[in-house]
């Protein structure tokens, strides 16, 4: 992974003495609560409902067992012991006090770790593939690309006060773990007809209020031009975007009331016009960064892993922990290991300082001290040797990491909602929370198969609802906690947005809603039909009578 | 009201040679007046016929293109943040420097908040309208906080890449 | 809401500077100085509106001049069996902590009073 060099401390650092200077301004009252929370906003901390909320980023996902521990650290010394993994790489504490932010972001540079722009009319942190430099099919690792972003978006100059945040995502391979279609900017690496590496740039997906998948503005953009490529649009957006609405600042309204056609026009117009600067990558750059992702030192491993067979053939919950959790490594012998942090009846995406220290240790004891997050929530070990997934199995399930259930009904992504966040409309956790209840049956979870819930407290959608095969979504009603219910969404290649079933339910239908939209499903699925398959072949009206009654 | 000027020894406290016209007052007969872009488009023969430095100042709505025919006879482009967070002039600025070749006074004015002043700089305006008192003492604290670039603009700035490889 | 309300009552709700942490106005009647209180039930409460918006003056008042807290505004209590209890549900969360982790907040620190 990326090591910085001294320029990339030095610039970590200052801003950490930058925001040390300006948290001393505004606790002597120098600075007030309107001129410090862009200040401070800048650096990640919000105020939620209970308290401060510092949001730090895992730039793409990836980090390393030293960082895991120093998020630990901090879990344990400046919050109450635990930290929320979001579904944009980001970690949150939920319990920092503004006197000591500046002490944990210091923490935090030591380790080549920042709060910056996390929050925000800026270009936040990149997001990327959780397989990335493990998986099979990929033209090139992303993470290189995400870190030359990375550096280019850090505090530029004339992107920092955009119409609304920006979020980009990076994928080298097909198949889309990033849900690229749902970002202001995706790119997907791809190969030209002279095999020659690039980019296809997607703009204007998102998610919120309304929600679009992304159009193709170029279908392949050469390497060295992708940072002048991102430059030209993210200027027609920054003098395009509306800034009459906060709700229809984003860059998928631009495109939308604009026209991609014309967007598109604008954005390579303006491109031509600085494709030669100063931007374009030098090689020996780009090649500096792509060492720091070279491979790990993979042993010569044989294809067979007897005692993981052994181990599958007389263990049952192994065997659905290997089924689920565990996905094929692009090297022999090598394996990509899930740590699901959705156990049955826990706040999604919630870890412990404990079981970060242990997931340190173990990325350190089998996976070369490397880590991923996903924005499904959960963790990897990226480079596992197969035949030692027994005993990396057995002290994940010592530290209760071992729920075998990625992908099924159960990995529900869940944002913070009431519980937590000072905008929700209701509680999304505890929805969460009470349908993996529900589902805790282990044959049961295996019969559904692959079923992606994701769960929002507002129209901010940090919660995915919409690309959710069920997406629910927190709405306010004469002062009730209500919940509307969509099935149909997707987020990977095939991206779709879901459909409103109908009028939404109280907190204690919601849960009898999705068993019976389950139910639907596996009276009508076809033989080895997924839920969205099915979907896609009934439409909703199967669903709408289970739920509502017949119409 | 302060205007601050960044200069290579320094920022200084300077004093406003420019009126500000009011789009509906008369034109004095002498000394500089900084007009809106409606202004000039109206009146453009009168303004640049008097001996006085001209100069226009653009909403962030008004696109730098609409006087970029016109720079080498104003003495003033002003670009106004109409709330610190409207970013649009950021980009305005640095298509009047990069693409279009203006080399005189580039003004920021209207909510210019303090912590912006080392972007401002970067995208290249070199006067500064500011509110507060202590102006000089605040764009001395932010100005040059963070040591490292990473992006090339038009002020030259030598980035990380550069000094990577050595090439600054 | 609840069947147990007897009165509209209001208090002054608040985050404190230094941590975030939520707080309380206390203020007697016609003072011009207030302590911002972690506990709800050492909160002012104000039963009419007259004294809600004094309450409220006072709190923004501070706020501005001592820079301790962040965002004062009025919320609405019932006074129950337990205690006072905000009628809406984002401010009963907000009074109480997490519901997902009722060992944290200040449902927590009641328990150990
Ligand atoms: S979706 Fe809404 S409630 Fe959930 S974290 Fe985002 S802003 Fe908060």
């Amino acid at each position: 992974m990326y090591h910085y060099d001294e320029y990339d401390h030095a610039l970590v650092q200052d801003r950490v003495a930058q925001f040390r200077r300006q948290v001393e301004r505004r606790l002597a009252g120098e600075l007030t609560e309107d001129q410090f929370r862009p200040l401070r906003l800048m650096n990640g901390l919000y105020l939620q409902l209970h308290a401060y909320m510092l949001r730090i980023a895992i730039p793409y996902g990836t980090l390393d067992a030293r960082q895991m521990r120093k998020l630990a650290y901090i879990a344990r010394r400046y919050d109450k012991g635990y930290g929320h993994f979001t579904t944009r790489h980001n970690m949150q504490f939920n319990w920092p006090k503004l006197e000591e932010t500046p002490d944990i972001l210091a923490e935090l540079a030591s380790v080549e770790m920042h709060a910056i722009q996390t929050s925000g009319n800026c270009i936040r942190n990149v997001t990327s593939d959780q397989y990335a430099g493990a998986a099979e099919g990929e033209i090139e690792d992303p993470r290189i690309w995400c870190e030359i972003i990375r550096q280019w978006s850090t505090l530029h100059p004339e992107f920092s006060f955009l119409p609304r945040k920006f979020k980009i995502a990076v994928t080298g391979s097909e198949a889309d773990r990033a849900a690229v279609k749902v970002h202001d900017i995706g790119l997907i690496m791809r190969r030209d007809g002279a095999g020659q590496a690039g980019f296809e740039v997607i703009v204007g997906g998102g998610l919120g209020r309304t929600p679009f998948i992304g159009k193709t503005i170029r279908p392949f953009l050469p390497k060295e031009d992708l940072l002048s490529y991102l430059e030209a649009i993210l200027r027609v957006y920054n003098q395009l975007g509306r800034r009459d609405n906060k709700f229809k600042a984003r860059i998928k309204v631009t495109v939308h009331e604009t026209g991609a056609e014309e967007f598109t026009r604008l954005v390579e117009a303006e491109w031509l016009q600085i494709k030669d600067s100063a931007l374009k990558l030098p090689k020996q750059e780009v090649d500096r960064i792509a060492r720091h992702f070279e491979p790990p030192a993979f042993r010569v491993l044989s294809k067979t892993a007897p005692a993981t067979e052994a181990r599958i053939a007389r263990d049952r919950d192994f065997a659905a922990w290997v089924r689920h959790n565990v996905a094929a490594h692009k090297v022999s012998g090598y394996a990509i290991a899930n740590i699901s942090l959705k156990p049955i009846g826990k706040p999604p995406g919630d870890a412990t300082a404990e079981q970060m220290d242990v997931v340190a240790d173990l990325a350190d004891a089998f996976s070369f001290g490397e880590i991923r997050v996903t924005h499904a929530q959960n963790l990897v070990l990226p480079h596992v040797e197969r035949d030692r997934l027994p005993e990396l199995y057995d002290r994940l399930a010592a530290a209760g990491l071992a729920a075998s259930n990625i992908g099924l009904i159960s990995d529900i992504i869940a944002c913070p909602g009431l519980d937590y966040c000072s905008l929700a409309n209701a509680r999304s956790i505890p929805i969460a929370e009470r349908i993996t209840e529900r589902f805790a049956d282990r044959d049961r979870l295996e019969l559904i198969g692959e079923m992606q819930i994701k769960s929002s407290g507002c129209i901010n959608a940090c919660g995915h609802h919409h690309v959710g095969h069920i997406g629910i979504l927190g709405v306010d009603r004469k002062g009730e906690e209500h919940y509307q219910v969509q099935i149909g969404g997707s987020a990977s290649e095939d991206a779709a947005l879901g459909r409103i079933l109908g009028r939404g339910f109280s907190a204690d239908e919601v849960v009898d809603v999705v068993e019976k939209i389950v139910d639907t499903y596996l009276a009508h699925r076809n033989a080895g039909e997924t839920f969205i398959e099915t979907y896609r072949r009934i439409g909703q009206d199967p669903f709408k009578e289970r739920v509502y009654g017949a119409a | 009201m302060a205007l601050l000027e960044s200069r290579t020894d320094g920022p200084a406290l300077v004093e406003d040679r420019f009126v500000r016209l009011a789009d509906d007052a008369a034109l004095p007969a002498e000394g500089a007046v900084l007009v809106s872009l409606v202004r000039f488009e109206k009146e453009r023969a009168a303004l640049l016929a008097r001996k006085a430095p001209l100069g226009v100042w653009l909403a962030s709505n008004q696109t730098p293109a609409a006087i970029s025919n016109e720079l080498d006879r104003l003495a003033l482009v002003a670009l106004d943040f109409p709330v610190f967070s409207d970013g649009r002039a950021f980009s305005s600025a640095r298509l009047l420097r990069e693409r279009y070749g203006y080399k005189g006074e580039l003004r920021a004015i209207g909510d210019v908040l303090c912590e912006q002043l080392p972007f401002m700089l970067r995208s290249g305006f070199d006067t500064f309208e500011m509110k507060s008192p202590k102006a000089l003492e605040e764009f001395r604290a932010v100005v040059g906080e963070v040591r490292v670039v990473y992006q090339p603009t038009g002020d030259g700035r030598a980035t990380a890449i550069d000094r990577r490889l050595g090439r600054r | 809401m609840g069947e147990e309300v007897e009165d509209m009552d209001q208090v002054v709700i608040a985050n404190r500077l230094s941590d975030g942490l939520v707080v309380f106005l206390a203020a007697a009647p016609g003072s011009l100085q207030g302590e911002w209180k972690l506990r709800l039930e050492q909160a002012s409460v104000a039963s009419d509106d007259a004294r809600a918006q004094e309450l409220l003056a006072l709190g923004v008042a501070a706020a501005r001049q001592e820079q301790k807290v962040i965002e004062p505004y009025l919320i609405e209590v019932e006074r129950t069996a337990e205690g006072l209890r905000p009628t809406l549900y984002r401010e009963r969360i907000r009074c109480q902590g997490p519901t997902v982790r009722t060992d944290l907040g200040k449902q927590a620190e009641a328990r150990e009073v």
